[in-house]
Formats: structure tokens, C-alpha cells, sequence
């Protein structure tokens, strides 16, 4: 059942998130670390909605899209680690996960500076579509409501409409740049309506409802992957952690997170389950616990493995 | 089979060839396309190859560079164009972040098979802002290689070997040099990108340098061979990472040394040279080496202030009798 497999991914990240927290506090993993819990709709919706072939985007928050792309917890976990088992061969940590074999573009720890990235790859894609025939991949990319104030987004958004890119722009508008909230950032606090103004679709959606973010999405990748260009996705949701583990989060009012955090999006799937019968309780506990294993095994993978060795191993590519 | 072209003709074969070879690759950046680039080099691409592969780019360097990082992440092999390489400072962080440390960082996932081109140095009262020497401020990002033509026979061979690469490539043409000429041969070649060239083959001093200055110290070469000297001179090609080996093998036959650049003094390409000569062939040297830059100003728009900026051939010459007479 789809709706299942949404659940899943999202309890996969949640779970994946708080055992990175668990493990930053006993000294197993360093560096900024950015979790992503409160979020899950908005990578389960659109990366579920993607095919294999397609590519993924992200920032420095970056694990949970990552999972939801299809990388091993335990090559995530062992990233985080700093281990020579990690995606990155341990040279990356958190804020850089990269996957080639899973398409999974990174990790970019600048703010902005993964938009263009994505852009060359649905550019890439469109290149390879009409000069060889290759099957038309997508790309979603996966930024901030403060990144959208950044250069480089007014950019992309112009040079993707202008050559019709396969591409999804998907803010994640948590409301909060660290200490920054939005609309004391801003002047137009709809950055949805800001794309509109470059010609390209572009639409606002409960980042809280895994469901109808899974809807809008399907509707951007058919629209990419049939040459009609790129839209826009704006998701509202909110962070229910610190910006970082380093960040004591004291700014954001407590009615504010209580507020929010009354919406999760897992508990709202796992209600709406129920009540439609789609599932029972034992089904959905089952899930949690084959979870449990799965994160406790990333962990013991994490552990076992050796330390990254060879210091100059891929400064160039052969 | 010999023809004469321009060094802009010798860099456009160069792309033309590639890009008829590999349908990878393909050219991108300010007025490639329709206009031909602002010095030829991408003349008439775009009707042989259309609009997608020879693509003109709205004004937005940070962008378009991430968007050929990305290109060349997923199976391209983009060649921008810096409309002048000193526009390139708003694609530093692309360049450096995303270019230079990607495939590091990422541990392999990602190679990024780029080339960076266009035209660089001081060219003829451009001021300062179109007058940077680029290669000073990348040098320090790793994974990049740097790459300086300085004819059109090796602009050519060199511009292939850079496309053919599967590493970025900053790839520096000397705005003054565009319009060089030289006999060079019709049948395709390709030159090593990280090999230095010993232009001339001497025993007294060993003269450093690349791009333009090659041919300012080729004149003093002229006046200190009618003096009875003979100078060794190399040209470095490979900005980074520096052929060590060559230089060392020649400052080891003639124990003294002098670099001539056009970069600033301050954090030059001659600093980088020096140090790494200091420390791997010290006991070689006779002398404490020398090296000639522009002077450490903004470039400034006067023709004789500009000149006096420069490194001029007779200073070139007094220091390397200073030096021969240590
Ligand atoms: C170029 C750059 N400037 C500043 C930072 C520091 N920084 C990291 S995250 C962040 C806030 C970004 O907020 P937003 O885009 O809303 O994403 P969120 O963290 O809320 O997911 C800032 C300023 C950075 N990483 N890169
Ligand atoms: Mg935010």
C-alpha cells in the first residue's frame, strides 16, 4: 500500500534523526549537525514521488532526504561517523552526503549554492533527452525559506523557466533562518508568488500533510518529465528541533512549537490511517520496530567501521 | 601540414574538434553563442551546433558555473566562458566549493570534468576591475588545476587535453595574446596539461614564467644572448599543481633562478614557485631567487601607470645580470 510505504520512509527519518541526536551527545558524531524532525512530509512526499533515475538535491539538512532517496542508514550513519564506509568515504560528515549511484546530488553546505547544481542536472538531463533520447530524469531541489532570499535562487528561477528545465524547486518554509524569522526577512512573505513572477507554476502546500504534498508533487514530476518545465513547490512546515545541535533554540516562542507540533505529520498519517481502516495499530507498531532494528544496525555498522584513512585519496579524479 | 591562425582560431578549433569528437561536451556562458564571444573564439559554434550545445547565458556567473558543475556532475563536459575571467569572482564559491572540493568531499561520488576559459591578465588600459590575474586567487583552492597558454600551438594542444579532462580546469588565454600568430600543424595534437616546457635551453640562470610575460622575457632573452648569456627559460603551463620536476632539473644544471609574473606580488604564482623551490632544491641554488611582478595596485586605467604596473623586458634584463654578477 503507497500510503504505508509513505508512513514508513517518514518514520524511517524520524528515528534516523533522533539516534543522530542521541549519538552527537555522546560524542560519536561532530560539526554542525542539522536535524530534520517536523519535515518528513515534505521529503517522503516529493522524493516518493521521484523515480530512480531521477536526481536529488539538498542543503546541510540533508539525511533525511538522503534516506528518502534510497541511501543505507548505515552509509549515512557511518558518514556522520567519519568513516571510510560513509557515502562520502568519511571526507563529507553531515552537512556533505553524496550518492552517485543513488543520484543523490548532495549535501551542500552554502546556502543557495546547491540550486545551481540541481539546475545543471535537469539541464543534463534535458541535453541528454534531446540529443540521444535518453528517458527524460528529474530533479527536485530542496532548499529554505532564508535561501530564498539569496541570489542565486532569482537566477535559477529565471534560467529554468527560460529553457523549460525538468526541475522541481521545493522550499521548505519552516519560518525560521537560525534566528531569522521569516517575515522579518523578507518582502514578499508568499515565496511562491515570487516564482509566479518568472512565468513558472508554482503553488503553496501543508508541508504537515505527507498526503497532499505527495499529490502536488506527482503533478510537478509529470509536468518535468514531459517537457513542460519546472514549478515551484512551496511546502509550510516547521522544525521541532534547534537549527542545529549546537543551537540552544531559545527565540521560537514555546505556543509557537506547541502549535506546530500538534500538526506532525507522522501522527497525522497514522490517525488518518486508522480511521480510514487502511491499517491497524499492530501494523503500524510493526513498522516501528523493524525501524528500530534497522537504525540499531546502522549504528553497529557506524561503530565497527574503520576511521577514513588516505588523506589524499580523491583530491583529482583519474 | 602547417596553417597560420590567430591564437582566438587555434582556441576555437580546439573547441570545434571536441566538440565534433565528444557530444559531451558543449559551451556555455555570455555571448558564446549568437555573437560569437566577446573575442571569437566560439565564432559560428552555435550554427554548426545549435543553441543547446553552444549556450548563451543570461548575466548570472555564480549560477551558470554551479549549473556546468551540475551539467558535469550528471555526464557533460561543459566549457564556460568567462567573459572575462576576472567576472568569475562572482562564481567564486562555485568554483571553489563545488568545482575544486566537490569530488574530495564527496569521496569520490562526483567527478567534475570542467573547463573554465576565457580571457585573462592585463590587457591595454581595461582598469582595474577587467585587469584581475585570477590565477592568484584560485591557486589556493585544492582540486583545481590551473592551466596558462601562451602561443597558439600550445593554446590548442592544451585547450583539448583540458576538455579531455576529467578534473575542473581553470584554463587562462591572455587578453593580449588573442591576436598571436603562429604556423601551427593541421593534424590533430594534444599537449600534456600538467607539463612544463622549456622553451629555450640555456646553462647561466633559469627564467620562470607563463602567459604573456613568456614573450616579454623572450625580448630580454634576445638582448642577454647578444651579451653573451645563456638563459634557460621555462614556461610553467600548469599553474597548479607546478611541474616541480622541471624546475628543480633546471635551477640543479644552472643553481640560480628568476620568475617573472604578472600577478601581484603579494600572494603571486611566483610566491607559490619560489617556496616550493626553497624548499626542494635549496642546496642547488648559487643565489637567492628573483622574481619580477606587477606592482601591488589596483591596475590603474593610466597607459604610463599601467606600464609602470607591468613587468617590462629591460627590468627583465637588469635583474638577470644582477643576478648572473652574484
Ligand atoms: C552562504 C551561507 N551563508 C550563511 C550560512 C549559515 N547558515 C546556515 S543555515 C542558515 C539559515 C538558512 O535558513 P533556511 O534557508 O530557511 O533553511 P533551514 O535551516 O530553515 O532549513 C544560515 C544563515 C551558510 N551556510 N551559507
Ligand atoms: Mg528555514
Amino acid at each position: 500500500m503507497w500510503q504505508l510505504k509513505l508512513y514508513r520512509d517518514m518514520v524511517l527519518g524520524r528515528k534516523f534523526e533522533d539516534q543522530c541526536a542521541q549519538m552527537y551527545y555522546r560524542g560519536k558524531m561532530f560539526g554542525f549537525v542539522h536535524l530534520y524532525n517536523g519535515q518528513e512530509a515534505v521529503s517522503t512526499g516529493v522524493i516518493q514521488a521521484l523515480a530512480e533515475h531521477d536526481y536529488v538535491c539538498s542543503t546541510y539538512r540533508d539525511h533525511v532526504h538522503a534516506l528518502s532517496k534510497g541511501v543505507s542508514p548505515k552509509e549515512v550513519m557511518a558518514e556522520l561517523f567519519g568513516k571510510q564506509t560513509g557515502c562520502s568515504k568519511g571526507r563529507g560528515g553531515s552537512m556533505h552526503l553524496f550518492s552517485a549511484p543513488h543520484r543523490f546530488l548532495g549535501g551542500f553546505a552554502f546556502i543557495g549554492e546547491g540550486i545551481p547544481i540541481a539546475l545543471g542536472a535537469a539541464f543534463s538531463s534535458l541535453y541528454q533527452h534531446n540529443l540521444w533520447g535518453v528517458p527524460m530524469s528529474v530533479t527536485a531541489c530542496f532548499f529554505g525559506d532564508g535561501t530564498s532570499n539569496n541570489g542565486q535562487f532569482y537566477e535559477c528561477l529565471n534560467m529554468a523557466v527560460l529553457w523549460k528545465l525538468p526541475m522541481i524547486f521545493v522550499v521548505e518554509n519552516n519560518q525560521w533562518a537560525i534566528g531569522m524569522a521569516h517575515h522579518r526577512s523578507t518582502s514578499e512573505v508568499e515565496i511562491y508568488e515570487k516564482a509566479k513572477m518568472f512565468g513558472m507554476p508554482a503553488l503553496e502546500v501543508d508541508g504537515m500533510d505527507v498526503l497532499a504534498v505527495h499529490e502536488v508533487a506527482k503533478e510537478a514530476v509529470e509536468r518535468a518529465r514531459s517537457a513542460k518545465g519546472p514549478t515551484l513547490i512551496e511546502a509550510l512546515t516547521y522544525r521541532f528541533r534547534g537549527h542545529s545541535l549546537a543551537d540552544p533554540d531559545e527565540l521560537r516562542a514555546k505556543q509557537q512549537k506547541a502549535i506546530w507540533m500538534a500538526r506532525d505529520p507522522i501522527t497525522q498519517l497514522s490517525s488518518w490511517l486508522i480511521e480510514q481502516e487502511l491499517v491497524t495499530q499492530e501494523q503500524l507498531d510493526k513498522i516501528h520496530r523493524e525501524i528500530d532494528i534497522i537504525i540499531s544496525d546502522a549504528v553497529q555498522f557506524a561503530l565497527s567501521s574503520e576511521e577514513a584513512k588516505d588523506l589524499y585519496q580523491y583530491v583529482y579524479a583519474s | 601540414m602547417l596553417h597560420k591562425l590567430f591564437m582566438y582560431e587555434a582556441l576555437r578549433e580546439a573547441i570545434d574538434e571536441e566538440m565534433a569528437r565528444d557530444k559531451r561536451v558543449f559551451v556555455l556562458g555570455e555571448d558564446v553563442g549568437h555573437y560569437g564571444g566577446s573575442y571569437k573564439v566560439t565564432k559560428q559554434l552555435h550554427t554548426k551546433y545549435g543553441d543547446l550545445r553552444v549556450l548563451d547565458t543570461p548575466i548570472a556567473e555564480n549560477s551558470f558555473t554551479g549549473m556546468a558543475i551540475g551539467a558535469a556532475m550528471t555526464g557533460l563536459k561543459p566549457v564556460v566562458e568567462g567573459m572575462n575571467l576576472s567576472f568569475l569572482l562572482l562564481a567564486f564559491n562555485q568554483i571553489s566549493n563545488n568545482a575544486g572540493m566537490l569530488h574530495y568531499t564527496s569521496g569520490g561520488n562526483w567527478s567534475i570534468p570542467l573547463v573554465i576559459r576565457g580571457p585573462g591578465g592585463i590587457g591595454k588600459q581595461l582598469s582595474a576591475e577587467h585587469s584581475q590575474r585570477i590565477e592568484a586567487y584560485f591557486q589556493a583552492v585544492p582540486g583545481l588545476k590551473i592551466v596558462a597558454c601562451s602561443t597558439p600551438y600550445n593554446a590548442k594542444g592544451l585547450l583539448k587535453a583540458a576538455i579531455r579532462d576529467n578534473n575542473p580546469v581553470l584554463f587562462l588565454e591572455h587578453v593580449l595574446l588573442y591576436n598571436l600568430k603562429q604556423e601551427i600543424p593541421k593534424q590533430e595534437y594534444v599537449l600534456p596539461l600538467d607539463k612544463a616546457q622549456v622553451v629555450r635551453e640555456g646553462s647561466d640562470v633559469t627564467i620562470i614564467t607563463y602567459s604573456r610575460m613568456l614573450h616579454h622575457v623572450m625580448q630580454a632573452v634576445k638582448q642577454l644572448v647578444a651579451q653573451g648569456m645563456n638563459p634557460e627559460v621555462i614556461d610553467l603551463i600548469s599553474l597548479k599543481p607546478i611541474d616541480l620536476e622541471t624546475l628543480v632539473t633546471s635551477v640543479s644544471k644552472t643553481h640560480k633562478a628568476i620568475i617573472v609574473e604578472e600577478c601581484m606580488q603579494t600572494g603571486g604564482i611566483a610566491a607559490e614557485v619560489m617556496a616550493q623551490i626553497y624548499s626542494h632544491a635549496f642546496d642547488e641554488l648559487d643565489a637567492p631567487i628573483r622574481r619580477l611582478s606587477s606592482k601591488d595596485v589596483p591596475t590603474p586605467y593610466n597607459g604610463y601607470l599601467e606600464q609602470a604596473c607591468l613587468v617590462q623586458p629591460t627590468q627583465i634584463v637588469e635583474a638577470v645580470k644582477t643576478l648572473m654578477s652574484t
